[in-house]
């Protein structure tokens, strides 16, 4: 074990073309959009597609695909950072602010909740603190570079939370469940950090 | 990063779920290295307290500069756990950063960091027994030969109960990585491996000269039927092709894990 880094010898790395700040300890910026999942990418219609917000009490709130578009848009540009390694500046997405839908929830009587759990087509699920998805921090992204969301990138929606590692922007969301405790998702369960702040370099399970 | 399964689904099987320590950097002894092919070499590693690994999973390798500068990549582990080493295939990027310093700067003797093993889904083991079906493009067969190395050192009755067919797509043969010794596995009982070279063969070439497709899949792959574990790893586009031709051939999606490189410099 090592907290001093040990020194490659005759290591003297390509030194990013970033400019200095905007890449997090430990990432690269890539130019291409790399695709990670861990199983097949699931296809579903958008005439069966719907988004879900519940509480632990069994209330719930339901946007048709239609209805979801109807909501205002916003057109966030951000860095995006994947625990695998890569990152990449200005990406440009369409989407709906989680705030506009938890506000619609709340006024529909949903418990607050301090805490979220994404769940996606295919059975992913991810885990967020209410305070990590608020204050125009989060949306349910539905198109990239001005063209519809690609099934591989996570179409027809995914959440979009880029001050978090990417594995938190769940791929076919198709919902969240309202909290009062956290409760770990997929990769969270399988030795990644319950946060992912990229930052902090809060990779694994146990970084601090 | 995603499972499959319908949308109701939202139970994870064969979870593991443990209070770690944290993952600290080792630094770890070079004790072989092995050009595997024009563009992949092996490095294999003595890591002190190494914890043990699972076949599939894969270890992060930090180099340092002299001034601070640091840069990470993720590999996938080829030894299988019993061997107590940890070896990597590098896959030789020209205008990779990483990659061409494991390659060409590091011997035998030297030292690199290392943190792992990470990973904890796309993952075999032998006691996870039924049908095994292992799909690996390129660079990708290097976690699923892992979990080849792993069949291979279990007792003959959990082989037997874990049978394997492997596909392996690569574009000429000189780029099949691990050659001789999948050959030589594949002539075990409990052991298949079926070649496919998608851009030139040699004269005599037996094997299938095209990319994968839903014919290949159904002839020399596990019936869906079986229930195979499926095990899929390569490039984004063929694993995107694999994946889904393996779900329209029957198989449960839920039984089809995945990993996706793209190629890391």
């Amino acid at each position: 074990m090592t907290d001093k880094p040990f020194i490659a010898r005759g290591f003297h790395g390509r030194r990013a073309s970033a400019e200095a700040g905007r890449l997090p300890p430990g990432q690269y910026e890539t130019r291409d959009f790399p695709v990670l999942s861990a199983g097949p990418t699931p296809r579903t219609s958008l005439t069966s597609w719907d988004f879900v917000i519940r509480d632990t009490a069994g209330r719930s709130v339901r946007w048709s695909w239609d209805e979801l578009q109807a909501l205002p848009h916003d057109m966030p540009t951000v860095d995006i950072h994947c625990v695998t390694k890569w990152s990449k500046f200005d990406t440009r997405w369409e989407g709906v602010s989680v705030d506009t839908l938890l506000d619609l929830a709340r006024s529909d009587g949903l418990s607050e909740g301090s805490f979220v759990r994404a769940f996606c087509d295919g059975g992913y699920t991810t885990n967020l603190s209410v305070a990590d998805v608020t204050s125009g921090q989060a949306w349910i992204a539905f198109a990239y570079n001005g063209a519809p969301l690609l099934p591989e990138h996570g179409g027809p929606a995914r959440l979009l939370v880029p001050h978090l590692y990417f594995w938190k922007s769940a791929k076919w969301v198709r919902g969240v469940e309202l909290l009062e405790r956290d409760e770990p998702g997929f990769w969270e369960q399988l030795g990644y950090h319950n946060r992912g702040d990229p930052w902090r370099e809060q990779r694994y399970e146990g970084d601090p | 990063m995603i499972r499959g399964a319908n949308s109701d689904t939202r139970v994870i099987p064969d979870l593991v779920t443990s209070t770690q320590p944290r993952l600290e950097w080792r630094v770890a002894t070079v004790v072989d290295a092995k050009q595997e092919t024009a563009r992949a070499y092996t490095l294999v590693l003595d890591v002190p307290q190494w914890p043990g690994h699972r076949s599939g999973q894969h270890v992060d390798v930090r180099l340092v500069a002299e001034d601070g500068y640091q840069a990470q990549r993720s590999y996938s582990i080829a030894s299988a756990p019993e061997e107590g080493t940890v070896a990597l295939t590098v896959e030789r990027l020209e205008d990779g950063e990483v990659s061409p310093y494991l390659c060409d700067v590091l011997g035998v003797g030297d030292g690199v960091e290392v943190r792992g093993p990470i990973g904890g889904y796309f993952v075999w083991e032998s006691n996870h027994a039924g049908q095994l079906l292992l799909v690996g493009g390129g660079s990708g067969i290097v976690p699923l030969m892992a979990m080849l190395r792993h069949h291979a050192r279990a007792d003959p009755a959990v082989r037997a109960s874990a049978p394997v067919r492997m596909i392996y797509s690569a574009r000429t043969r000189d780029d099949v990585i691990y050659r001789e010794e999948l050959e030589r596995l594949a002539q075990g009982p409990d052991v298949d491996v079926t070649f496919t070279l998608t851009r030139e063969a040699p004269a005599g070439w037996q094997g299938y000269r095209r990319r994968i497709d839903k014919e290949m899949l159904g002839a020399v792959g596990w019936p869906p039927s079986e229930m195979p574990r499926g095990f899929v790893c390569g490039p984004t586009p063929f694993v995107e092709s694999v994946a889904s031709l393996l779900v329209e051939l029957g198989h449960d999606p839920a039984r089809v894990r995945t990993e996706r490189f793209g190629p890391t410099g």
